[in-house]
């Protein structure tokens, strides 16, 4: 085995266990601040991607307007979610949010297949495909983008979530909702703004990687099943955790198809999966509950 | 200031509070005592909007409140220390104290106000300056206690409302928090709503007093008739259960 093609795996390892990263982080978001796991969240990853086409191919948008518009769409379907899946439940039984999730991404995943239909559909890079080459191995531009993407998407949400009113008093929500109720900050605005945020984040997930990996109706299933194994293994950490246990997932998979066989990529996941939810189901750092976020 | 009629407040099948009257006036420290279960904690939360009331009203400065959620309730100049502190515990001591200006920040106050405010806090409880940076978890229960009084007063409450604030605390930190109430009283003209199990110390410190059994108030009156009363003597300021309250 050459260090090269080690390298190689590494490199695009990381580029996909960025995008595992964001969806992770989207998964943890919702969670600390209500609690739900959604089951919802790979489907905004999905439509991040095919608003992206539409509004490529249909509108004719060039891609730096395209995108936007693409995350835009996907949140404001996230808004429509909670809205209408979400917050009509009152007390709702941990079961009930697990059934109303499962439920959600699977009418979200039925519209978009009459919508964009069952075919698998490109996107262009959005810099071309030339290849790059570090030491031996190459990289192509949009793996910078991904990684580049992701970085500064990590760094706005830390800067969020600690520095500013409106992120602290989300953090606050999650560790004591009655207590956030009366200092005056609106619960239920928090618990919406979360679902806005990770569909944001999913979207913008589900756009940088379409153009390495293509995309269809039904990829939100085994992008968010990667999702939230990243945020198992970062223990719904919305930080670093979860970004590490993102990485560590995509390098793995890509060792594990690189050097087994590429029939095992999406088996690695569900093993990881289930050996820390046996073994650590506080994730892999073993950060405690209050400490989450 | 504030005045509850008749109001009615059920868990479920609980039914917590059973026609309470009760009223403050502006610049007023009013106690409220009661035993264990007596349903306190369900008036402060009532008037907070946290566990809203089946029946009655609520007045504050003449207007209806009792449909309001809790952040309404704050917006109104109705602050609330509930029962156990409730800080936000990963959050350190200046994170908190913004938190409890989290309004004021939302309608763009000019931040150097809330800052000030902050300082004031500081002010009234040195303590908490020294450990601004603290995450308020690490702190002790009295320092929690200060916390979350100086939260609460992040939001310039008219109205304060305190849940047993003294509860598990020792008497020197006891005397402390109460000299502060009473400090905001005189300088700031706040009104206080004091709910005590330490009966004694709060009817020294209030000017009125409400007695609370089982969902019912069953005295009310001044503070230092409270202290003579028989009844309240014998219940509330008996030498075993102030024991058992101290501990
Ligand atoms: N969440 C709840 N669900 C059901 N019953 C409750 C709930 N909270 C309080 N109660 C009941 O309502 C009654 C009043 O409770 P409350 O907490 O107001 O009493 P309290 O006077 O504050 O007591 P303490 O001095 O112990 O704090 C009690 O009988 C209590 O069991
Ligand atoms: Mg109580």
């Amino acid at each position: 085995m050459q260090f090269d093609q080690l390298l190689q795996y590494a490199v695009s390892g990381l580029s996909t266990g960025a995008i595992y990263a964001l969806i992770g982080i989207g998964f943890s978001i919702i969670y600390n601040a209500t609690g739900i796991i959604n089951f919802a969240q790979g489907e905004f990853v999905m439509l991040g991607g095919l608003f992206t086409l539409t509004f490529l191919d249909l509108l004719k948008l060039p891609v730096w307007a395209a995108v936007p518009c693409a995350v835009a769409a996907s949140t404001l379907a996230g808004l429509v979610f909670e809205r209408l899946a979400i917050r009509p439940l009152r007390q709702p039984t941990p079961i009930n949010l697990v059934i109303i999730t499962i439920g959600g991404s699977i009418l979200i995943r039925g519209l978009a297949m009459l919508f964009w239909g069952k075919d698998t559909h490109s996107i262009p890079s959005f810099s071309g495909d030339d290849p790059i080459a570090i030491g031996g191995a190459t990289i192509l531009p949009q793996h910078l983008w991904i990684l580049g993407i992701t970085m500064v998407i990590v760094a706005a949400n830390r800067f969020y979530f600690y520095h500013t009113i409106s992120g602290k008093a989300m953090r606050a929500c999650s560790y004591n909702p009655r207590a956030a109720g009366l200092v005056g900050i609106d619960v239920r605005r928090m618990v919406l703004f979360s679902f806005v945020i990770s569909s944001a984040m999913g979207a913008v997930a589900g756009i940088i990687v379409a153009p390495l990996t293509m995309t269809a109706y039904d990829v939100g299933i085994m992008l968010g099943l990667k999702g939230f194994c990243a945020a198992i293994i970062g223990g719904m950490s919305s930080g670093i955790a979860t970004v590490v246990g993102g990485l560590i997932l995509g390098v793995l998979e890509s060792l594990g198809a690189g050097l087994v066989s590429s029939g095992y990529k999406d088996a690695i996941a569900f093993i990881i999966l289930l050996l820390l939810l046996f073994l650590r189901p506080q994730g892999l750092f073993g950060k405690r509950e209050s400490e989450r976020v | 200031m504030l005045r509850l009629k008749n109001i009615n407040t059920s868990y479920g099948k609980v039914h917590a509070l059973k026609n309470v009257s009760l009223h403050l006036e502006q610049g007023e420290i009013v106690t409220l005592i009661g035993a264990n279960g007596a349903g306190k904690t369900t008036i402060l939360n009532t008037i907070s909007g946290v566990t809203p009331a089946s029946s009655g009203d609520i007045l504050f400065n003449k207007q209806p409140v009792q449909s309001l959620p809790p952040d309404r309730i704050v917006k109104l100049g109705i602050s609330q220390v509930p029962e156990g502190r409730q800080v936000f515990k990963p959050l350190s001591v200046e994170d908190n104290l913004q938190m409890g200006a989290y309004l004021r920040y939302r309608s763009r106050e000019a931040r150097a106000d809330i800052h000030k405010d902050m300082e004031n806090v500081f002010a009234l409880f040195p303590r908490l300056e020294e450990r601004r940076s603290q995450l308020a978890g690490t702190m002790s229960g009295g320092e929690q206690q200060m916390l979350a009084i100086g939260r609460a007063l992040m939001a310039k409450p008219k109205l304060l409302l305190l849940d047993e604030p003294s509860m598990g605390l020792a008497p020197l930190v006891v005397q402390e928090i109460f000299r502060v109430l009473d400090q905001l009283r005189r300088d700031n003209g706040t009104t206080i709503l004091l709910v005590e199990q330490n009966a004694k110390a709060a009817l020294k410190l209030a000017d009125r007093g409400y007695v609370l059994e089982t969902g019912k108030v069953i005295l009310e009156g001044a503070a230092a008739e409270l202290m003579e009363n028989a009844e309240v003597k014998r219940a509330y300021l008996g030498k075993d259960k102030k024991e058992i309250w101290e501990r």
